[in-house]
């Protein structure tokens, strides 16, 4: 009666799969999940001919690939929606362990394909980037850790989680890779923070990040360069950042028209950096709006579902996977329109990419299975007098 | 919070009367402590992931608002995007000191196909061959037909051929802009021009690079689009140069010379207003280094500026200037040159017997070894090697052509007295005609040093003082009367009072020691003398002419001449009236010969 009155959904066991996962999924998040997909592929038809026809290759070569791994991510994502949190959980520590073993071999076996860092695996037909599978499972264990050191004589889960991160970054700079590197050091902090971070402690961390940044300013020229282009107020109308916010000028509120664009023509990252930019130009400021507005509808449902949420690994878990996916998308159209300094990043499920967009699959299918309804003891609330 | 002992004694004893487990309790206990935390932490969470929640939407809102602001405001280069690539902007062009064009750009265009664009593959590979001759028609045919999906055909076309393809009409041949550097003047000044080719290419535009010469020296200006209408303008007189080059050529033929190079200096700015070295290049048909052989043998290499020679008596009169600076000596000073003129197991002989002594004066016009070796023993060495260090003979001229820097002289290792002595005639130090050049515009201009540049320069560029004026006045006597009583007697052009010194230097072997009948020979010669202006500085290399029934290496009988010419061919041509000299005023005593 109680249940039925303050809408409640049991967990009837022995209920079928389908049924049971389509009933307690987040449909809205996923439908937008699926929107972007979308658009990535449209965008994909203006981005990428030009650079099929720098490498010699039919014009729609990159839309086929995208849509074959956009295919693959999608299944990914779908199936590890239907899996249990405690499913979930020990699949992503297994994955994070091979991961991470692939990422501490990359010096030995893998390759920089000319751009100066070591960060992929080449297969032939496709490359991999491991640290891109890293992520999600790294997030799983450290909320792991973080919850356990919440029980009544749990182990410092705090400290091992931040070990294992500090490993992490430590090695993602060594490739170098300092965007995934500040991803990863942001997806623990904020999981830290929800995990009830000390004040003062956030405090002391937010000014080691800015002397971090300065150390990475002052010694490595790679980052340093990125950072004096943005800095400087004089916008070089030949450089990457000029092409993109020219592109977006170009475009206005409605764009240029579809295959009108021609900042794909000058920027070799139009198909991953900038699609943004791209998107901008032939369809205008329309599309961006309707992009940002899918990446924050995806990140208020599931922060919304989270809050609610009182299991704390499933509640931390969530959270840092939601919180990578939406900075990653907020860094990326704020380089765009050079609110943040250059900084590789791609458009997760927008930008062309094998790996980014299979592992943002399997991400973003973790973060529906934690998000999915369960009861939630609201009775026991009540009964308490809590809420 | 009221903490409840997780062992209540009263329950526990209570539990135990009972006969149940005590522990229960405890673990009732612990249960409900846990929930409590739970809650706690959820509370805590909620109110964090708020936080959370209103940095994404405040951020998503800036990223919205910024491309919001960014998308309505104006392109501040709407061109840029709106044209698609644009070609490599224009070279800026280079000009003379008159502002004749030296070198330019002319749009060509290159010639590419898409095999999978074409209609008859066969016919168009027939079609190109029929144009270009050179293109191999089964290579094309294979290239067309097979898996390729972009082929160069010509990186360069002619407007013509470029009509003549479109004319076999297949839309698989493609033409892209090429804009190309052009000299219209050909070969003139070929070495200063040096040449450029194609950096970077693709198909919608290449990029034009210098590779040798100014075009190199100034790549940076010339590329910036920012210079487009400001041509660089050199010091270079077209006219001058053309003039120069037809006599030195015709003078190479005649004088049976391997090699020649001549320099025009403006002596007070150091202008170079014509440089030639032969053989020359086309530097619109640029030719490839050469792999083997003497690289100083090739078109390629710039004798007046690269080449270092042992240049010989032309070297004396530093000597004789320097020591009249030091007032160890007047002109009138008697020099004893009995000779041979013992060193160690050295000796310094003259060309001929001049006799037992000779003033300064006569050691310069008649061009005594042993005399200046005197001289350069009073001077010392030590001064002598600062002199020649101040007027820059030591060092790569600093000429601003890229080849410059090659010309380094070459010093003797260890500088000793027999060196001092040797290098006051010339040989032992190795210099450019570009450093002679420099050196007799100081004595020209009064003492000033000045530094060879090929840029135009708006009135004198006196460097530091080297010598007095009177000195290097006294020095200009000695040269005018080289030619009107010494060795230069060729050198007179009627009307521009021409003075130089002689210089035949025999040449040295690659492995030592000297050729007994190959010889540099150079004339180094100013005028007017009374009040030089210009600088001429001619070597030939390796010349020979059969006159007076005998073979004659001797620069008096084989660059004077040549010099002569020339001075009587552009000094028209820079403005100088052929006039008397002034009587008395200026020193000059024409003595009857």
């Amino acid at each position: 009666m109680t249940e039925m009155v303050h809408g409640a959904i049991p967990d009837r066991g022995g209920d079928p799969i389908l049924p049971k996962w389509w009933r307690t999924l987040d449909k809205w998040s996923m439908t937008f999940v699926l929107a972007l997909f979308a658009i990535g592929l449209l965008l994909g038809l203006a981005a990428s001919p030009p650079l099929a026809a720098r490498n010699g290759f039919d014009p729609f070569h990159y839309v086929e690939r995208q849509a074959v791994f956009g295919g693959a991510a999608l299944v990914a994502m779908l199936l590890t929606s239907m899996m249990s949190p405690t499913l979930v959980r020990r699949l992503a520590v297994l994955g994070f362990v091979v991961a991470f073993v692939a990422m501490a071999l990359l010096p030995f076996f893998g390759t920089d394909f000319g751009k100066g860092a070591m960060r992929w695996y080449s297969l032939g037909f496709a490359s991999v980037q491991p640290s891109e599978f890293l992520k999600p499972g790294f997030v799983v264990v450290a909320a792991w850790m973080l919850a356990a050191s919440q029980q009544i004589n749990g182990p410092p889960g705090t400290l091992w989680s931040f070990i294992l991160c500090t490993v992490i970054v430590a090695m993602l700079i060594l490739q170098p890779d300092f965007g995934q590197a500040a991803l990863v050091l942001f997806g623990w902090g904020v999981m830290y923070f929800i995990a009830g971070a000390p004040m003062l402690l956030l405090v002391l961390m937010a000014g080691l990040v800015v002397f971090g940044g300065t150390l990475a300013y002052s010694n490595s020229e790679h980052f340093a360069r990125r950072i004096d282009g943005f800095l400087s107020a004089e916008l070089d109308p030949t450089t990457q950042l000029g092409y993109a916010t020219n592109a977006i000028r170009e475009g206005g509120l409605f764009g240029v028209g579809v295959g009108e664009g021609q900042v794909k023509w000058s920027l070799p990252d139009a198909h991953t950096d900038f699609i943004v930019a791209v998107a901008a130009e032939e369809y205008g400021l329309v599309l961006v709006l309707i992009i940002i507005a899918l990446y924050a509808g995806i990140l208020v449902r599931s922060l919304y579902r989270l809050m609610r949420e009182r299991d704390p690994f499933i509640r931390l878990a969530g959270i840092g996977l939601v919180a990578m996916f939406g900075v990653q998308a907020m860094i990326n159209m704020g380089v765009a329109v050079r609110l943040l300094p250059a900084k590789g990043m791609t458009l997760p499920f927008v930008s062309y990419g094998g790996s980014s967009l299979i592992a943002g699959g399997i991400a973003i299918g973790m973060l529906l299975a934690f998000t999915r309804a369960r009861p939630q003891g609201e009775i026991g609330d009540l009964l308490r007098g809590r809420r | 919070m009221i903490r409840i002992p997780l062992r209540p004694l009263a329950r526990i004893l209570k539990a135990r009367d009972m006969g149940e487990n005590p522990d229960a309790i405890e673990n009732e206990n612990i249960r409900r402590r846990h929930v409590e935390m739970e809650d706690r932490a959820r509370t805590r969470a909620e109110g964090r992931i708020l936080v959370l929640g209103a940095f994404f939407i405040c951020a998503f809102t800036l990223v919205g608002g910024r491309m919001g602001m960014l998308a309505t405001s104006m392109a501040a280069e709407p061109l840029a995007s709106a044209t698609g690539t644009t070609i490599v902007s224009q070279r800026v062009d280079i000009v003379d000191r008159k502002g004749r064009i030296l070198a330019t750009n002319f749009d060509t265009h290159s010639l590419y196909a898409q095999p999978p664009l074409m209609v008859d593959p066969v016919a168009a590979a027939k079609g190109l061959v029929a144009v270009f001759p050179d293109l191999d028609e089964a290579r094309l045919i294979k290239d067309f037909t097979g898996k390729r999906k972009f082929v160069w055909v010509k990186k360069r076309i002619s407007p013509e051929q470029k009509q003549m393809v479109h004319d076999i009409g297949d839309p698989g041949l493609l033409f892209g802009p090429r804009e190309m550097r052009l000299y219209p003047n050909g070969r003139l000044a070929a070495h200063i021009m040096g040449g450029a080719s194609f950096g970077k290419e693709g198909v919608h535009a290449a990029e034009v690079i210098g590779v040798a010469g100014v075009e190199k020296q100034f790549d940076g200006y010339l590329r910036d689009p920012a210079n487009g209408d400001k041509p660089l303008q050199l010091s270079l007189d077209l006219t001058v140069q053309a003039a120069t080059e037809r006599v030195l050529f015709g003078g190479m033929k005649l004088m049976n010379a391997k090699g020649a190079t001549a320099v025009v200096m403006n002596v007070h700015t150091g202008e170079v207003l014509a440089s030639v070295s032969l053989p020359d290049f086309d530097p619109n048909d640029r030719p490839r280094a050469p792999t083997e052989g003497d690289p100083s043998d090739s078109p390629l290499f710039n004798r007046a500026v690269q080449g270092v020679y042992e240049l010989g008596s032309v070297f004396k009169i530093f000597t004789a200037a320097q020591a009249l600076d030091l007032g160890l000596v007047n002109p009138e000073t008697i020099i004893n040159i009995r000779g041979p003129l013992r060193w160690g197991k050295f000796s310094i002989k003259d060309y001929k017997y001049y006799g037992p002594e000779l003033s300064v004066t006569e050691i310069i016009v008649k061009s005594s070894n042993i005399g200046t070796a005197r001289l350069a023993l009073q001077i010392g060495t030590k001064r002598q090697k600062a002199f020649m260090n101040d007027m820059g003979m030591l060092d790569p001229t600093p000429f601003e052509i890229v080849e410059a820097a090659g010309g380094k002289p070459l010093l003797p290792k260890n500088w000793s007295e027999l060196s001092t002595m040797t290098i006051s005639y010339g040989h032992g130090l190795s210099t450019s005609p570009m450093h002679l050049a420099a050196g007799y515009s100081a004595i020209a201009n009064g003492g000033h040093y000045v530094s060879p540049t090929i840029l135009k320069q708006n009135g004198p560029q006196y460097g530091p003082r080297l010598m007095s004026a009177q000195a290097a006045a006294q020095a200009r006597v000695m040269l005018r009367k080289v030619v009107t009583e010494g060795t230069a007697s060729f050198g007179e052009v009627p009307g521009y009072h021409v003075g130089g010194k002689t210089g035949s230097a025999d040449k040295p072997k690659p492995r030592g020691g000297y050729y007994d009948n190959k010889v540099i020979s150079t004339f180094a010669a100013i005028f007017p003398a009374h009040d030089p202006k210009y600088v001429v500085v001619v070597t030939l290399d390796e010349a020979s002419v059969f006159t007076y029934g005998e073979e004659r290496r001797t620069a008096g009988w084989t660059a004077v001449p040549v010099a002569a010419e020339m001075i009587t061919r552009i000094a028209p041509l820079l403005g100088l009236r052929p006039s008397g000299a002034p009587q008395g005023s200026s020193g000059i005593v024409l003595t009857s010969q």
